[in-house]
C-alpha cells in the first residue's frame, strides 16, 4: 500500500529525514517511536502533503507516485492524518465541515454526495461510539474544545471518512486514559483486511490498547530497529538514549 | 491545469460590454450639461433649479482627501455625465419595446427581467449607465400601493412626494460627491411603502456601467411609511475597461414611525486587473434617517468590487427607540483598495446601534475600517455595539481600525471589540488534508469568518454572496 524508499527531507538545509525507508501493506498497522526532534512529524506532514521541505526519495501509495498527488487528492485516495495539534476554524460548524469533507471526498470518487439526513444519520452513529457529544458538533470546529476533545474529533472525522492509511501523529498524547481507551477503540474498530495505520508515538501506552503489527524506532531521521510489539516494551524500559 | 482553471475563475465574470449606440451629453460638467439631462428627462423647474443650486455650491466645495486609498486626480471635464442607449430616447412602454441586446446582456448578469422569471417572486429596476429600463412586477406592487419605479418616473408622476423627502437626509450641501451627485444624477430607483403595508417582495436594483468614460451617478430614495416593512438590495457590475470610472451614488432612506428599511448591497464593480489597472471608484453616501419612534434601518453590504470602495452607509437615529444596524463584509484581493464603515449618530431617546464589520484583505490590497458612534447629550439610554473583525491573507495586505467613539450622554454605553487575524498556511493544509482543494478550504475559511453577516442577508442572495466571496479570493494563497 505504501512504499517509502531512500527518502531524505531537508527544512533550512537541516537533515531530517536520512534514507527513510517503510513499507505497509494492506491491513498492517505500524508503530512508529521516537524521541523529541527525530523526525516523527516530519515523517506525517510529507505524507499528508504538506509544503516546505526539500525532499528527495520515493514514496509510493498504492503504486503511484505520491508526490504527484496534491494534499486533497491524497485525502480522495484515501490517506487520512490525524493531526497533532487540529486546527480551530471560527465559524464554521462543525457538522458542516465533516460533511463538506466527506462530500468532497465522495465526489472526487464518483460516488453519490450524502444529504443532509444520511450525513446526521451517519455522524450520530459514530458521535455515539466515541462517546463523542452531540453538541460539539453544533460548535465552531475545534473551537473552545480541550485537547481531549480535537484528539477524539480527529477520530470522529477518521471513522466517518473511513480512510484506507490513517496516519496518527501522536494523538495519544493530551488523552486521558478514558479518552485514551476511547480513541483506541476507534480506531481497532476500523482495523479490517485492507485498511492500514501509521501511529506515530513518543510512549508504548497506547500500544497496550492498539496492538501494532510492526514497531520501528526512529533516531536522527532513520530508523534504526524494527520489530513485533515487543520492541515497544523494551524501548519503554530502556529509554531512546540507551536503546542501541 | 489547475493554474489555468484558476486563472479563467480569477477573469472578471461580468467584464463584457455591449454594443449599443447611444445618446451622451457632450463631455464635460457645466450649467449646460446640467440642463441638457434635466431637459431630456423632462423635469419640472424646481428640481433643475435644485440642481443648479447644487452645481453651485459644488464649485466652492473640495473633494476631500482624509480617505487612506489614495487615487490619481480625476478630471471631472474630461467625464460623460449622461449616457442612454439610444433606443430609449422614446421611453419603452414594454419589455418587448427594450433592444434585445439589452435584454441579453441583462440575462448574462443573471437578473430576472423578463416575464418568466417572475416566480423568482424579486421585483427588478434595472440601471444601464444612466437610465432605468424596466421595472418588473410593476402591477403587484401597485395592488397594494407600493411605489417602485425609476426616480425619473417618480418625479413625473410623483412630484410631491420626491419634493418633499429628496435632498433631506443627504443634503445638497453635504459633501463634494453628494452635491456632485446631486447636481448631475441621472437614474435611480423610487419607493415608497404606504402606511402599515409590508412589501411583500424584495425589492432589487441592479445598476450597470456600460459605455466608457461614464460616470454614473444614481440616486435612489427610498421612503418606508409609518408602520411599514421593505427589505430592497441593490447589485452592481461593470465591464472590463482599462480606465478607471466613477461611480457617485446617493442613496437616502426615511423610515418614519414603527416603519423598517432593510437594505442590502453586493457590490461587485470591476476591481481593476491583477496589476490594478482599471477598475471603478466607487464613491458612494448612503445614509439612512430614523425619523420616527420605534423605526428601524439596516445596512448590510457584501462590498468585494471596485479598485477603491469609499463609503459609509449611515444611521441617524433621530426617533425615540428606533434602532440601526450596519453588517459588512469588505474583501479586498490584488491592489483594491477600501475605505469603508458606518457613522452611528444617536439623537433621540433608548435609540440602539449595531456595527459587525469583517474585513478580509488579500495580496497587496490595503483595508480600512473607519467608524464613528456618536451618543448625543439628549440621547439618554442609548447603546453601541461594535465588533470589527480584520482578515489577512498573505503578508502583503494592510488591515487598519479607525473608530471614532463620542459620547455626550452618561446614561449612554458603547462598547467596541476588534480583532485581527490571519489565514493561516496550516489551517488550509488541514482542510485540503480533509479533501477540500485550496479554493474550497479559502471559501469555508472565510465564510465561517463572514457568518454573522452573511446571515443577514435576504436567503436567495446569501448563497450568491457566499459564491462571490470565494471567487473574489481565488489565488490570493499559495
Amino acid at each position: 500500500m505504501l512504499k517509502i524508499n531512500n527518502l531524505n527531507a531537508k527544512i533550512d538545509k537541516k537533515i531530517i529525514l536520512n534514507n527513510f525507508s517503510l513499507n505497509i501493506n494492506p491491513g498492517e498497522v505500524h508503530a512508529i517511536m521516537g524521541p523529541n526532534g527525530s523526525g516523527k512529524s516530519t515523517l506525517s506532514n510529507i505524507l499528508s502533503g504538506k509544503k516546505g521541505y526539500d525532499v528527495t526519495g520515493e514514496i509510493l501509495y498504492e503504486n503511484k507516485n505520491l508526490f504527484e498527488l496534491e494534499t486533497e487528492e491524497r485525502a480522495h485516495k484515501g490517506i487520512f492524518l490525524a493531526f497533532q495539534y487540529p486546527l480551530e476554524i471560527p465559524g464554521v460548524n462543525t457538522n458542516i465541515f465533516l460533511k463538506t469533507s466527506l462530500n468532497a471526498i465522495r465526489r472526487a470518487n464518483g460516488e453519490k454526495e450524502l444529504d443532509a439526513i444520511e450525513f446526521l444519520n451517519l455522524v450520530k452513529e459514530k458521535a455515539k461510539n466515541l462517546k463523542f457529544e452531540e453538541e460539539k458538533l453544533n460548535r465552531q470546529l475545534n473551537v473552545g474544545f480541550s485537547g481531549g476533545e480535537k484528539k477524539k474529533n480527529e477520530i470522529l472525522q477518521m471513522s466517518i471518512l473511513n480512510p484506507k492509511l490513517s496516519i496518527l501523529d501522536e494523538t495519544d498524547s493530551g488523552l486521558d486514559i478514558d479518552a485514551l481507551r476511547i480513541v483506541a477503540d476507534g480506531v481497532n474498530s476500523l482495523r479490517k483486511k485492507n485498511n492500514s495505520f501509521l501511529i506515530i508515538t513518543h510512549y508504548q501506552r497506547l500500544l497496550d490498547y492498539i496492538k501494532p503489527d510492526f514497531v520501528h524506532v526512529l533516531i536522527n531521521g532513520k530508523i534504526i530497529k524494527s520489530g513485533g510489539p515487543e520492541l515497544a516494551l523494551e524501548l519503554e524500559k530502556k529509554g531512546y538514549e540507551n536503546f542501541n | 491545469m489547475r493554474e489555468k482553471e484558476l486563472n479563467i475563475l480569477k477573469d472578471y465574470k461580468y467584464g463584457f460590454t455591449t454594443d449599443i449606440e447611444s445618446v451622451k451629453a457632450p463631455k464635460g460638467l457645466n450649467q449646460e450639461v446640467i440642463r441638457f439631462i434635466s431637459n431630456i428627462k423632462k423635469e419640472p423647474q424646481w428640481l433643475l433649479e435644485w440642481r443648479l443650486k447644487a452645481f453651485e455650491r459644488l464649485k466652492a466645495l473640495k473633494e476631500p482627501d482624509w480617505q487612506k486609498p489614495k487615487y490619481p486626480k480625476i478630471d471631472y471635464q474630461d467625464l460623460y455625465y449622461y449616457s442612454a442607449p439610444k433606443s430609449f430616447k422614446e421611453k419603452p412602454n414594454s419589455l418587448d419595446d427594450l433592444d434585445p441586446k439589452l435584454l441579453d446582456t441583462y440575462k448574462k448578469l443573471g437578473i430576472p427581467l423578463q416575464e418568466q422569471k417572475r416566480l423568482n417572486g424579486i421585483a427588478v429596476d434595472a440601471v444601464f449607465d444612466s437610465v432605468s429600463v424596466a421595472t418588473t412586477f410593476k402591477e403587484k406592487l401597485t395592488e397594494k400601493g407600493i411605489i417602485f419605479c425609476s426616480i425619473s418616473e417618480a418625479v413625473q408622476k410623483y412630484p410631491e412626494l420626491v419634493k418633499k423627502y429628496l435632498g433631506t437626509v443627504i443634503p445638497i450641501t453635504d459633501h463634494y460627491f453628494a452635491t456632485l451627485n446631486s447636481a448631475v444624477f441621472t437614474d435611480g430607483s423610487f419607493v415608497y411603502i404606504p402606511p402599515n403595508i409590508r412589501c411583500p417582495m424584495e425589492l432589487s436594483t441592479y445598476f450597470r456601467i456600460n459605455a466608457s468614460d461614464t460616470g454614473q451617478f444614481e440616486r435612489t430614495l427610498i421612503i418606508a411609511d409609518k408602520g411599514s416593512y421593505v427589505s430592497y438590495l441593490e447589485g452592481c457590475t461593470a465591464p472590463m475597461r482599462d480606465e478607471n470610472q466613477l461611480h457617485a451614488a446617493n442613496v437616502e432612506l426615511i423610515a418614519l414611525d414603527d416603519a423598517e428599511i432593510k437594505y442590502s448591497t453586493v457590490q461587485n464593480w470591476y476591481p481593476g486587473d491583477k496589476d490594478g489597472k482599471g477598475g471603478i471608484y466607487n464613491f458612494v453616501t448612503k445614509r439612512g434617517l430614523c425619523k420616527g419612534k420605534n423605526s428601524k434601518i439596516s445596512w448590510t453590504q457584501v462590498e468585494t468590487g471596485s479598485a477603491i470602495t469609499w463609503k459609509y452607509p449611515s444611521c441617524i437615529l433621530q426617533g425615540d427607540n428606533s434602532i440601526g444596524e450596519f453588517y459588512s463584509i469588505a474583501i479586498t484581493n490584488n491592489h483594491q483598495k477600501a475605505d469603508t464603515g458606518t457613522k452611528m449618530i444617536h439623537l433621540g431617546k433608548n435609540t440602539k446601534s449595531k456595527i459587525i464589520s469583517k474585513g478580509i484583505s488579500a495580496g497587496l490590497s490595503d483595508m480600512t475600517y473607519r467608524g464613528l458612534v456618536d451618543i448625543s447629550s439628549r440621547a439618554n439610554n442609548s447603546r453601541n455595539y461594535t465588533q470589527c473583525d480584520s482578515l489577512l491573507m498573505g503578508n502583503k495586505c494592510g488591515a487598519h481600525t479607525i473608530p471614532y467613539i463620542k459620547n455626550k450622554n452618561l446614561e449612554s454605553n458603547i462598547e467596541h471589540e476588534a480583532t485581527t487575524s490571519k489565514i493561516s498556511e496550516d489551517q488550509l493544509h488541514y482542510c485540503q488534508q480533509r479533501g477540500l482543494n485550496q479554493e474550497e478550504a479559502v471559501g469555508l475559511i472565510v465564510n465561517g469568518f463572514c457568518k454573522e453577516v452573511l446571515q443577514q442577508l435576504p436567503m436567495e442572495f446569501a448563497v450568491e454572496a457566499q459564491k462571490l466571496v470565494g471567487i473574489s479570493l481565488e489565488g490570493s494563497v499559495g
